[in-house]
């Protein structure tokens, strides 16, 4: 029973040290900070741009709050707190716009996104052209209907139809297994190997380098536009002005394009 | 049992409430009831602002319904068969390992869904550790109702087991040595002496087994993945029915808040009369 305590303080000391350790250190007096509401497909590169910007601003910190693009609008329309907004698509920019949370006139596009085939390393179903997608029997994950990247991902299934014919999309839906709530969840279903191929933005493949990918050609990929704008409550105007053009200055499209976004 | 019976006698005697000290247990306590009833409430009533009904018989809605009634249906009955002679082995055999086994079953209680779901794709998924073996006997479990069943009984069965444990457990040992006296074999005495004595008790198991099974999310998403008609289960139907049609996603809450309260009824009366036999 002695033994059962001490094991029960020395975890609960453990955990305490580790729950105090980050505030242990004091914050500059001077700092600001900068909070981003950017959409989940824009992880990895705005959590670079925002580095380069502390860089550039010495005092300032940048905090973001990534999510899907719909959820994040959702949370701003219940009073969440914010400076920026970089949406995944327009529909949830305009409709921040229809509910006053930004004005229409600061809204920017700053970066496109396209779709791409991505496949497990050792492609289990030896999938060679976008064709074999159709080939019955084939585990092929999407995003749900109902996020940006299913709805597009199911329209460019609309154009490939002009190339490989009217049964192409049904055929390809049919061999559907699993519609993911979100783009990051379809990369890790074919990072595990349980799907055999899935369809993800291009970014999304230059975040999972070790996955096979196919390129779709451009007459019958979808581009998906990034708009950004400052939010007219923002309690940092100006420091978010000056975000919003680092963006889109050469530096900041720079670091977009190396994380696979175009403009 | 009889100490059963004391309690329940306790809490329905006729003590006189009085006194401004009252107030000590009476605001902190409607205020943590309020917590539950408040947005079950605005549930309800924005569900039935949305059409209740008619959401309801959206082809989504009813698929989702319908899988969801089918697989709870066999992680409970998959509990049952296999649950039901661990909890006795539990409850009545003393055997090394059996706090460790104990333990085993209390797991997945406490994980969170979603590392079961992770669990269960890292040990049947097709790069699994035993997904080898399983595709070489032609099954592939991911992405298939079969994988709801899996995730579901994951999680709910060691609600039953628990309970049955329990039941056996309280079983007057007098019972079971007059059986052995009369030359029973542990099948007769379970089906002829235990059963019958804990039937309640395995009933409020199965039923709690269920309504956990019902409601199962984490797990499911991740090693069924989310099809309609296949692997959507009502929770998933409501999580996306959110980023489309917030009044589909409404009518599926009500209606599992709706199928929740009648378990949980059913299983306050097998409660009671449980205690009062």
């Amino acid at each position: 029973m002695k033994k059962f305590w001490v094991l029960t303080f020395a975890l609960l000391f453990f955990f305490l040290t580790a729950c105090a350790a980050p505030t242990s250190v004091p914050p500059t007096p001077a700092s600001q900070t900068l909070t981003v509401f950017a959409a989940a497909s824009l992880t990895g590169a705005f959590a670079e741009l925002g580095k380069g910007f502390e860089v550039a601003h010495p005092g300032v910190n940048v905090a973001f709050n990534f999510g899907g693009s719909q959820s994040l609008r959702t949370q701003l329309e219940q009073g969440a707190v914010a400076d920026v907004f970089a949406s995944a698509n327009e529909e949830e920019i305009q409709a921040a716009v229809a509910s006053g949370l930004i004005n229409g006139e600061d809204v920017q596009i700053f970066a496109t996104n396209r779709l791409i085939v991505i496949l497990p390393q050792d492609n289990p179903a030896r999938v060679e052209r976008l064709e074999d997608l159709a080939r019955p029997g084939l585990k092929l994950v999407l995003a749900a209907e109902e996020v940006p990247v299913g709805k597009y991902s199911r329209d460019m299934l609309d154009k490939l139809e002009n190339q490989f014919g009217v049964r192409f999309k049904a055929s390809v839906l049919a061999n559907v297994v699993s519609s993911e709530d979100n783009v990051k969840q379809v990369v890790v279903k074919v990072q595990l190997g349980e799907a055999d191929a899935g369809i993800v933005y291009t970014s999304d493949a230059v975040a999972a380098p070790e996955l096979k990918t196919i390129s779709i050609p451009a007459e019958y990929n979808v581009t998906a536009a990034y708009p950004i704008a400052v939010l007219a409550a923002s309690p940092h105007s100006a420091l978010a002005k000056a975000f919003v053009e680092y963006v889109l200055s050469a530096e900041g499209q720079g670091m977009m394009g190396k994380w696979g976004f175009g403009k | 049992m009889t100490g059963n019976i004391t309690l329940t006698d306790h809490s329905s005697s006729h003590i006189s409430i009085r006194g401004k000290s009252v107030w000590l247990f009476v605001v902190p306590a409607s205020a943590l009831v309020c917590l539950f009833a408040l947005p079950l409430f605005a549930l309800l009533w924005r569900a039935v602002e949305a059409g209740l009904m008619g959401q309801m018989l959206e082809p989504t809605a009813l698929s989702a319904l319908r899988l969801s009634l089918l697989t709870s249906t066999l992680a409970t009955l998959a509990a049952a068969l296999t649950g039901t002679p661990l909890a006795f082995a539990l409850a009545r055999w003393p055997f090394r390992g059996r706090a460790w086994l104990e333990l085993l079953i209390d797991l997945p209680v406490v994980l969170p869904p979603a590392v079961a779901g992770l669990a269960l794709l890292m040990a049947f998924g097709r790069r699994g550790v035993f997904g080898g073996a399983l595709s070489a006997a032609g099954i592939s479990l991911p992405f298939t109702t079969a994988a709801v069943v899996v995730a579901q009984a994951f999680v709910a069965a060691p609600l039953y087991v628990r309970a049955a444990r329990i039941g056996f457990a309280s079983v007057d040992p007098q019972l079971e040595e007059a059986a052995y006296a009369e030359g029973a074999n542990q099948w007769q005495l379970f089906r002829y002496v235990m059963l019958p004595v804990t039937g309640r008790a395995i009933l409020g198991g199965l039923v709690l087994c269920w309504t956990r099974a019902l409601g199962e999310f984490g797990a499911t998403i991740l090693f069924a993945g989310n099809l309609e008609g296949r692997t959507q289960t009502m929770p998933l139907a409501i999580y996306l029915g959110l980023e489309r049609d917030l009044g589909v996603a409404l009518a599926l809450s009500a209606l599992l808040l709706a199928i929740s309260i009648i378990l949980l009824t059913i299983l306050r009366r097998l409660e009671n009369s449980a205690v009062l036999s």
